[in-house]
């Protein structure tokens, strides 16, 4: 095995050293045990003091699913304002302008959904001020966020019979004193003496070897860039993001970040097991998302170390595999490991440009994010999965003969209709986005808007294609990554994914936590012989078929449109 | 009646189901089934199409293909009625070869007051009797309806309903006072009371049920359709969305594409067999002998984690026999034996035969000549029985303390082994008859349950299911206990009351458990509606049949066990042919996305891994195949997917693999081959 493919797989081996113990110990921050990071105790009881919340208080879904949408409300609306008029507020050096109502729009939502799409370039399109008290801040809240709902539904499941979830505001406070702030700090540190700039300066001056004067950006970027992949979040302080230089100083950092990306999307499965006692319950999870996972990853990897074989065809040998757009300190095994890390979860963030990544490569990538639970987001990813663990118990109880249970509760009627629900917007956002995107290009080129539809796209025919498909999946996904090649800084496309972005976000979430609240309310009963035991390999099986074929039969058309018509015309 | 095996397809219920099939077509009707109520509105939008073409337009394709694909989605939805309609067929011919037994028999009403004197009788037609009429039975007449005997005692031949040729008794008052229509007196006179209104006996709601007018969807049924509306929907974005994507393409697709698209992605096949399968269950539960009251406690069957189950009858054989005859001390075994036999001859019961048999076995026969011999019948006082020979000889049999007060009495003595062993046998669930010859002990009889052969093993197949045997018995804990492990049941009740019953039933499902039971008596009717699934006997009182949510023809106890598996087998058939429905549409899609893109994109004649033939004939073929996988699949559907107890996970993986992957490989194979033949015409 060459060094890059050794760098690959102690990058993995590593995380999945580190998760196991992190699992424990998040699992041991909700059951209220003593932990090392007990001292944060008085600076939650001041939050919760000043806020004037009871942490003791019970919730019931409906309590705590209305906690959770009323503070995101409020942040969208604190964002929005703050972004639009970033230019006349302090902690400006660049005096970059204020963004545009519908930039703001896809901004505030985008990362307020742990998305971070970025229809700007973060050295021109924000300033310091809305970089910490907009990104920043939002990056924590929306992982909070993410792995509040978790909890709370790992809460409804832990009891044989309750109306419970636990308190939304302190299962929040938690996650963020006890997890991402403690996380984000050794990461950050990591960063900072590895080269990334933290700084107030603005924009520096240096002299290059050819002799022109450049300006590099910088500000208090490595804060940002810790927990961009602690929460799962990928918003990059600079453009290009953690391909950059200063974001993504060198094969270190980059394992680093590697890892902080994937450390809590794994930690949490390990944490549900503990959490819940069903340790063989969250191995069966971790074995069936890491199938997944390398299922995407061999091929990719295989595609990208082999070259372009449109390069071969003209006879130039590519020793180190398919470099377009990938930066040569990582190499094309590394960029392709993160390029399916950094989709298969939500990060987003990129260190190599996926618009240049091989056809099935790139189809691998928008599997990866179709699917959305092969690990998947701080929280949600397990949520997700969830929804693919009802469907398939619901078939799977029938093909058994009886009636379908998940964790000694009846899966009736209502259950399935909320995962069928979820399941259907999946499908439905991403497709019709597409399909309206497409029926502009193709019906519509000259339409007035900032870009018109004829300049959208980088690339006509497939390519063109796979680069709306990929932008509308990632908003779906609430990934964040995107084809670079689209032209999406306007008004057709800061709405229109703005809008399937926060759909995206909510339904599936308020479906698991509602499917849970209504679950945990019923009676509890206990396992027989007869009852099809969910922590089984058989049972990963048949969740794992599920997952494929719902995606497959949802997605086929608009994959062989895109990046196999791209592959076979090649 | 027990034509258990009839053919599936008997030619005059297909000629039935064939009309039926078209009547079907209302769009109201259709409209229950949202999958293939969306095929009928696509047949219908491609019949406008043809017109369309036959009107001039040029740009969908050729009228012949176009026609040739509305015809194949007007036969596919003809083929889902079809399932349905033979379905119903079977479960009303079913039924109304039970019914009609019981149609016009002319029935002896009793008028209250008649024209002449009060209690006249007359004859008048079975049909004109309604609840609260009585009517009486004499030898030789058939009992015109159902109802409650409120006067006298018969036997009665219950085959006609049962199967069973021996004659049960029947009489006034107690549990055993109903009688069925159809069954024949064979001796003495009853009055009957008719206890429903034409028209309303449990089989007129069974017909009902499966003709559809009152057939509710169960639970699971319901939850299954929205699976399977909101996988139609998709399908229906993804067609609807395919068209700015071909747009983008500079691809057209025709609409007779568009549809055929969908209707191959939609689950037609379980959408169309689904509800047959649901008909088939209770038709299933009918061909066993068992009315149910709705379909949803034929599924309920299914997920029973408890069986509550009667000793006698269904886990041991009626009654108790002699198995050993246990001599005392300085008695031989011969001289006992023939004691024994003595002592039973005159004793008709069936333990007493059983004492006569065992002998006999032994080689010791009874004398024939019972001259001067006299019998000394069982007395309340006394709790023993004997003979009185001629030489003055008193034998006697009896529970052990009577015989011992009695030996005590004349200063004899009770031997310490004889004692020993009498608590031996009641230690181990048998009843001890201690034998006398003028006040002296000879010996110990032990009378046993015994356990019905084969029990055992249904017992451990109920286990591996996950169903918990519970066995309700009115013996002391101790026999009680001793028979529950000789069965191999999980748990008894012992010394029974009917609230024991009750209490135990919410208790189980208190802890979440279904439990069933099995009663006849009036006071099992509490428990019997408590029940998750009550199945009443036939023989039992009205107040049980109202009370319970089936009914046992045959009031076989064991049935109890025939009924789960027939609800697992409804739950399975539904789960495996939606798995293969699904699974079905892998090769759809490799079959038709290639077909509709190659003319612009010819790279993607890489996908088209079939190598069918062309665009149209691909289509065809994926249609065409579509269309005959429903009656294909209808046998199953009837008959149900086969139950095996092998563990819930080993279930699963067989059913994945027969109906997962054989979902996904049968129709490339399938329509392959129809490609096959179509080149052969195209």
């Amino acid at each position: 095995m060459n060094t890059e493919l050794t760098g690959v797989v102690v990058t993995f081996l590593l995380t999945v050293l580190l998760a196991f113990p992190l699992g424990r110990y998040i699992a041991k921050v909700f059951r209220g045990d003593r932990t090392i990071t007990d001292f944060m105790n008085p600076v939650e009881k001041f939050i919760f003091r000043f806020s004037g919340i009871d942490p003791a208080k019970k919730m019931n879904w409906k309590e705590f699913l209305k906690a959770m949408l009323t503070i995101n409300m409020l942040w969208f609306v604190y964002a929005f304002f703050l972004l639009l008029f970033q230019d006349k507020l302090p902690l400006n050096p660049d005096g970059n302008p204020g963004q545009t109502p519908d930039l703001a729009f896809n901004t505030a939502i985008s990362f307020l959904v742990n998305c971070d799409l970025q229809h700007y370039s973060g050295e021109s399109g924000v300033t310091y001020l809305t970089q910490l008290l907009v990104m920043n801040f939002l990056m924590f809240v929306s992982a909070a966020t993410g792995i509040a709902a978790l909890v709370g539904v790992l809460n409804g499941l832990r009891e044989k019979t309750t109306n419970n979830l636990g308190n939304f505001w302190s299962i929040f406070t938690k996650t963020v004193t006890r997890i991402l702030l403690p996380l984000c700090i050794v990461v950050a540190l990591i960063l900072v003496f590895n080269g990334t700039p933290a700084s107030f300066d603005g924009k520096d001056t240096t002299t290059t070897l050819q002799g022109d004067t450049i300006q590099v950006s910088r500000g208090p970027a490595a804060g940002m860039i810790a927990i961009k992949h602690i929460g799962t979040n990928g918003g990059g302080w600079f453009g290009a993001n953690s391909a950059h230089p200063l974001e993504n100083p060198n094969y270190f950092t980059n394992m680093v970040e590697l890892i902080a990306q994937m450390i809590i999307p794994i930690a949490m499965i390990f944490a549900l097991g503990f959490y819940l006692n069903r340790k063989k319950l969250a191995y069966v999870i971790f074995g069936v998302m890491t199938v997944g996972m390398l299922l995407l990853l061999i091929p990719t990897i295989h595609w990208e170390t082999a070259g372009s074989p449109a390069i071969e065809k003209l006879g130039v040998a590519q020793p180190m595999g398919a470099m377009e757009g990938k930066e040569v300190r990582f190499g094309p095994a590394s960029s392709g490991y993160w390029s399916i890390v950094t989709t298969i979860i939500s990060t987003g963030s990129v260190n190599s440009m996926h618009d240049s990544s091989m056809p099935l490569s790139g189809m691998m990538q928008m599997l990866g994010m179709m699917i959305n639970a092969f690990y998947g987001g701080c929280g949600v990813g397990i949520l997700n999965y969830l929804v693919y663990i009802i469907i398939a118990v619901f078939i799977a109880g029938l093909m058994v003969g009886r009636t379908p249970e998940f964790m000694g509760h009846k899966v009736e009627a209502r259950e399935v209709k909320i995962a069928a629900i979820v399941t259907l917007f999946s499908a439905f956002l991403l497709k019709a986005g597409v399909a309206l995107a497409a029926y502009f290009v193709a019906h519509h080129p000259e339409m007035a808007w900032a870009v018109k539809p004829s300049a959208w796209l980088n690339n006509p025919g497939y390519h063109g294609f796979s680069e709306m498909l990929y932008e509308f999946t990632s908003a779906n996904a609430n990934n964040g990554s995107g084809f670079e090649g689209l032209g999406d800084n306007n008004i057709f496309w800061n709405v229109s994914t703005g809008i399937v972005l926060i759909l995206s976000r909510f339904i599936p979430i308020i479906g698991p936590v509602a499917i849970v609240g209504l679950l945990a309310n019923k009676k509890f009963i206990p396992e027989s012989p007869g009852t099809l035991r969910t922590d089984s390999m058989t049972f990963g099986m048949m969740t794992f078929a599920v997952i494929i074929i719902i995606n497959a039969l949802s997605f086929f058309p608009a994959l062989t449109l895109g990046p196999l018509a791209e592959y076979f015309s090649m | 009646m027990k034509n258990n095996k009839t053919a599936l397809f008997p030619r005059d219920l297909v000629m039935t189901a064939l009309k039926q099939s078209f009547v079907k077509l209302n769009p109201r009707s259709m409209f229950r089934n949202p999958v293939m109520f969306t095929v009928e509105l696509g047949t219908f939008v491609m019949l406008g199409v043809c017109i369309w073409i036959a009107a001039g337009e040029t740009s969908q394709g050729s009228l012949a293909y176009n026609a040739f694909i509305t015809a194949i989605l007007f036969i596919t939805v003809l083929f889902a009625n079809f399932a349905e309609a033979i379905a119903e067929a079977r479960g009303k011919a079913q039924a109304d070869s039970l019914r009609k037994t019981r149609e016009d028999t002319p029935a002896k009403k009793v008028f209250a007051v008649g024209e002449i004197f009060t209690n006249e009788i007359k004859i008048v037609p079975s049909s004109e009797l309604r609840k609260g009429d009585s009517f009486v039975c004499e030898a030789g007449d058939i009992i015109p309806m159902d109802g409650e005997i409120i006067q006298g005692l018969a036997t009665i031949d219950e085959s006609a309903i049962t199967g069973e040729s021996a004659p049960v008794i029947r009489e006034s008052g107690g549990d055993k006072s109903s009688v069925t229509g159809g069954t024949k007196v064979l001796s003495d006179r009853i009055i009957v009371k008719v206890t429903t209104e034409p028209g309303e006996s449990f089989l007129d709601k069974m017909i009902a049920l499966v003709e559809g007018a009152s057939r509710q969807k169960t639970p699971n049924e319901i939850a299954l359709t929205i699976l399977l509306a909101s996988f139609t929907l998709i399908f229906i974005i993804v067609c609807v969305t395919l068209k700015p994507f071909a747009d983008y393409a500079n691809t057209s697709i025709t609409i007779a594409a568009f549809i055929s698209l969908f209707v191959c992605l939609i689950p037609t096949t379980i959408g169309g067999l689904l509800s047959a399968i649901g008909i088939a269950g209770m038709d299933r539960a009918l061909r066993a002998n068992v009315i149910t009251k709705s379909g949803k406690a034929v599924e309920t069957a299914g997920d029973l984690d408890t069986l509550l189950l009667d000793k006698t009858g269904t886990i041991t054989i009626g009654n108790r026999k002699a198995t050993h005859f246990w001599p005392s001390g300085n008695t031989r075994e011969n001289d006992f034996i023939e004691a024994c036999v003595l002592a039973s001859l005159a004793d008709e019961t069936p333990e007493g035969k059983s004492i006569i048999e065992l002998a006999a076995g032994k080689g010791v026969k009874h004398t024939p000549s019972a001259n001067g011999i006299k019998f000394i019948p069982f007395k309340a006082e006394t709790r023993s029985s004997g003979v009185d020979l001629r030489d003055g000889t008193k034998i006697r049999k009896g529970a052990s303390d009577a015989i011992k007060n009695m030996v005590k009495k004349t200063g004899n003595g009770f031997p310490v082994e004889t004692e020993d062993k009498v608590k031996e046998i009641a230690q181990n669930g048998g009843t001890p008859l201690v034998v006398s010859r003028n006040e002296s002990v000879l010996g110990v009889i032990e009378l046993q349950d015994i356990i019905k052969p084969g029990i055992q093993e249904r017992f451990e197949r109920l286990r591996k299911m996950g169903v918990k045997t519970v066995m309700v018995t009115g013996d002391n804990p101790l026999t009680a206990k001793y028979i529950a492990q000789k069965a191999g049941v999980d748990d008894y009740i012992a010394e029974a009351k009917p609230e024991d019953k009750m209490n135990y039933i919410k208790k189980e499902q208190q802890g979440g458990k279904l439990v069933a039971m099995m009663g006849d008596g009036t006071n099992d009717a509490p428990a019997l509606a408590q029940a998750d699934v009550g199945v009443a006997m036939n023989s039992g009182t009205q107040a049980a049949k109202e009370a319970g949510n089936m009914v046992d023809l045959d009031n076989d106890p064991t049935k109890l066990i025939e009924i789960v598996e027939i609800g697992k087998q409804l739950l399975m058939t539904r789960g495996t042919l939606t798995t293969f429905s699904i699974a079905n549409d892998v090769a759809k899609y490799f079959a038709i996305v290639p077909a509709l893109f190659i003319t612009s994109i010819p790279a993607l004649q890489a996908l088209n891994i079939m190598h069918l033939k062309s665009p149209e004939s691909a289509i065809l073929s994926a249609v065409i195949f579509n269309a005959i996988i429903i009656p294909v699949l209808i046998p199953l559907a009837l008959r149900g997917v086969a139950y095996k107890p092998i563990g819930a996970s080993a279930l699963l993986r067989r059913n994945l693999f027969i109906y997962g992957l054989g979902g996904i490989i049968v129709p490339f194979i399938g329509i392959k081959l129809i490609d096959m033949v179509l080149a052969l015409f195209m």
